[in-house]
């Protein structure tokens, strides 16, 4: 290992694929090049074996059964939350509910929350960095309640304007839902900073993690973040688990975002009194399986270590900057100084899905379009990117068959 | 222009059987194909004439000249332009009746439907349901003629 080669990590890579069986195969006759990450990740075997063995061994419904099977489930799906716990560092397990994604997240606090708490003349600050999931949410509860949505401006560089967050700020303002990271741009915000800012003026703060979370450290306290949402699919667990934190003193304020089975503590025609937190916003039968198997996915970022993990893809991603930046034609979008491993780019004269149709064909996976961001891309004048993200199983020679895929291409496309 | 809407989509089924089903040759050969379609005019390039559903963009344009419908089209996006460009070469210059009642078989043959994917396949679809929209509207026409 030397300062002078291209990566130098303590991780050992392959050993990290051989977890990967899906990227192991041809795709148009092409080995395969997975570098679409940031929408979600692919899983290791300790994932895809716990989400079998639970269904081969242990499935039964949760909390209410008292037999030896529903015993079992229980545990397992509680020790996920206890392992959920620990990994944001959250003051205890409760303030971890489980829903089907980051955006049931945020709606729910929109709903709950919001309802409870929104009145005519108020102002929710979003970023123009933020995924429509965080920007539609508080739309819809806006227009309710006569508030309004208001938006942290982005700067050249894909950094958010935080002397104009300031001037935002005001008497108003009741909530600020911001990204810990840009799915599109990639960009690391000030999160701490923004959560002291709106706690100065009385607001509370939701960050969406959805980007963070397997990229970053994470600890909830430490950032004193109100609210914190993210999902299990993109931090190599199952797809429809998410993750809503929030302080107990808020929980225990709002209302039930769902009614049904679990969440309840008495039911009667009169009166119906609701279960304490986390369970008042869990109605229904939810994810067990997957939930289970989420722990798996926590295991597995835990062994392989998240200053490894972040570390080697920020090698990566300083890797594939520098090769995009000497193509000509090539302009990346958003440069911040702080990114997770995402980088988004446009080429003169291509379409960028003439571009990802044709990666395909070359077997690499990256994404294209505006990725669920409109106004980030309004703001930048395009219609949409390319976006390639990084995972830690992704290696500099993939980097290289991306680069030479895409200068073939660029020579076959210009016109 | 005496081929039947069949001639036509076997003839086209026969060109792409020379590709192989090689991806990348594939879209070259679409691309290609977009190159040769008739120009619409910058002026019909309206919101009116976007067909919805395509992930890029696609403007599509019909007029009935005597008892036939000619499409002109265009796109964004070379991939589009291409898929719509075979489209046009099936189907435009046929009287409205024969549109209707097209049925576009090529679409499996070529293995379009495989190598366009779901979502941009909706697309196609959306394209082809545009046209034959228009056929349903101008039939009255030249019913009435």
């Amino acid at each position: 290992m030397s300062d002078t080669s291209v990566v130098s990590t303590q991780l050992d890579i392959e050993a990290i694929r051989a977890e990967f069986p899906v990227l192991h195969q041809q795709v148009n006759g092409k080995p395969l090049v997975y570098f679409d990450n940031a929408a979600t990740n692919q899983k290791p075997l300790q994932v895809i074996n716990a989400l079998k063995h639970h269904y081969e061994a242990d499935n039964a419904n949760i909390h209410r059964g008292i037999h030896t099977l529903a015993e079992r489930s229980t545990t397992a799906f509680e020790d996920t939350r206890k392992a959920v716990q620990t990994f944001i560092n959250a003051n205890e397990a409760e303030e971890i509910i489980f829903t089907k994604g980051t955006t049931e997240s945020i709606n729910l606090v929109a709903s709950s929350w919001g309802r409870k708490f929104l009145q005519s003349g108020d102002e929710i600050i979003v970023s123009g960095l933020e995924h429509h999931s965080n920007i539609v949410p508080w739309q819809l509860i806006a227009q309710e309640k006569g508030a309004k949505v208001r938006a942290i401006p982005v700067m050249e560089n894909g950094d958010l304007d935080i002397a104009a967050f300031s001037q935002l700020l005001s008497d108003k303002t009741r909530l600020v839902a911001v990204n810990h990271a840009s799915n599109s741009l990639g960009t690391i915000n000030p999160v701490k900073q923004i959560i002291e800012m709106a706690h100065a003026r009385g607001a509370k703060v939701l960050i969406d993690g959805a980007q963070a979370s397997s990229h970053l450290p994470i600890d909830v306290q430490q950032l004193n973040a109100d609210f914190y949402a993210f999902s299990a699919h993109k931090m190599y667990g199952p797809t429809g688990v998410g993750i809503l934190y929030g302080k107990r003193s808020l929980l225990e304020k709002m209302p039930p975002y769902q009614g049904g089975g679990e969440m309840i503590k008495e039911v009667s025609f009169e009166k119906t009194t609701f279960n304490d937190i986390p369970y008042k916003f869990e109605a229904g039968t939810p994810n067990i399986a997957d939930v289970v198997a989420f722990k798996a996915a926590i295991d597995f970022i835990n062994r392989v270590g998240k200053e490894h993990i972040a570390q080697y893809e920020e090698q990566l991603l300083t890797y594939a900057t520098s090769q995009l930046k000497n193509i000509e034609g090539v302009k990346i979008i958003g440069e911040a100084l702080h990114k997770v491993s995402v980088v988004s780019f446009v080429v003169e004269g291509i379409h960028h899905f003439d571009l990802g149709m044709w990666m395909d064909a070359k077997g690499v996976a990256v994404r294209t379009g505006h990725h669920c961001t409109q106004p980030l891309m309004d703001r930048f004048c395009i219609e949409g990117t390319t976006r390639a993200s990084f995972s830690v199983y992704n290696t500099i020679e993939e980097i290289d068959v991306f680069i030479g895929a895409l200068k073939d291409i660029i020579k076959k496309l210009k016109p | 222009m005496s081929q039947s809407i069949q001639d036509v989509q076997n003839e086209i089924i026969e060109e792409f059987s020379m590709l192989d089903g090689d991806m990348e040759m594939t879209i070259g050969y679409v691309m290609e194909l977009g190159e040769t379609l008739e120009p619409l005019e910058e002026e019909k390039k309206t919101e009116e004439n976007i067909v919805k559903g395509c992930q890029s963009k696609v403007w599509l344009d019909a007029q009935l000249q005597g008892d036939k419908i000619h499409f002109k089209a265009d796109s964004n996006t070379a991939i589009t332009k291409g898929l719509v460009s075979i489209l046009v070469r099936i189907l435009s210059g046929r009287s409205p009746k024969e549109i209707v009642d097209a049925d576009l078989f090529f679409i499996d043959k070529v293995g379009l439907n495989r190598f366009i994917g779901t979502q941009r396949s909706n697309g196609l679809g959306a394209m082809i349901k545009q046209m034959k929209i228009y056929g349903l509207a101008f039939a009255t026409q030249v019913k009435s003629q």
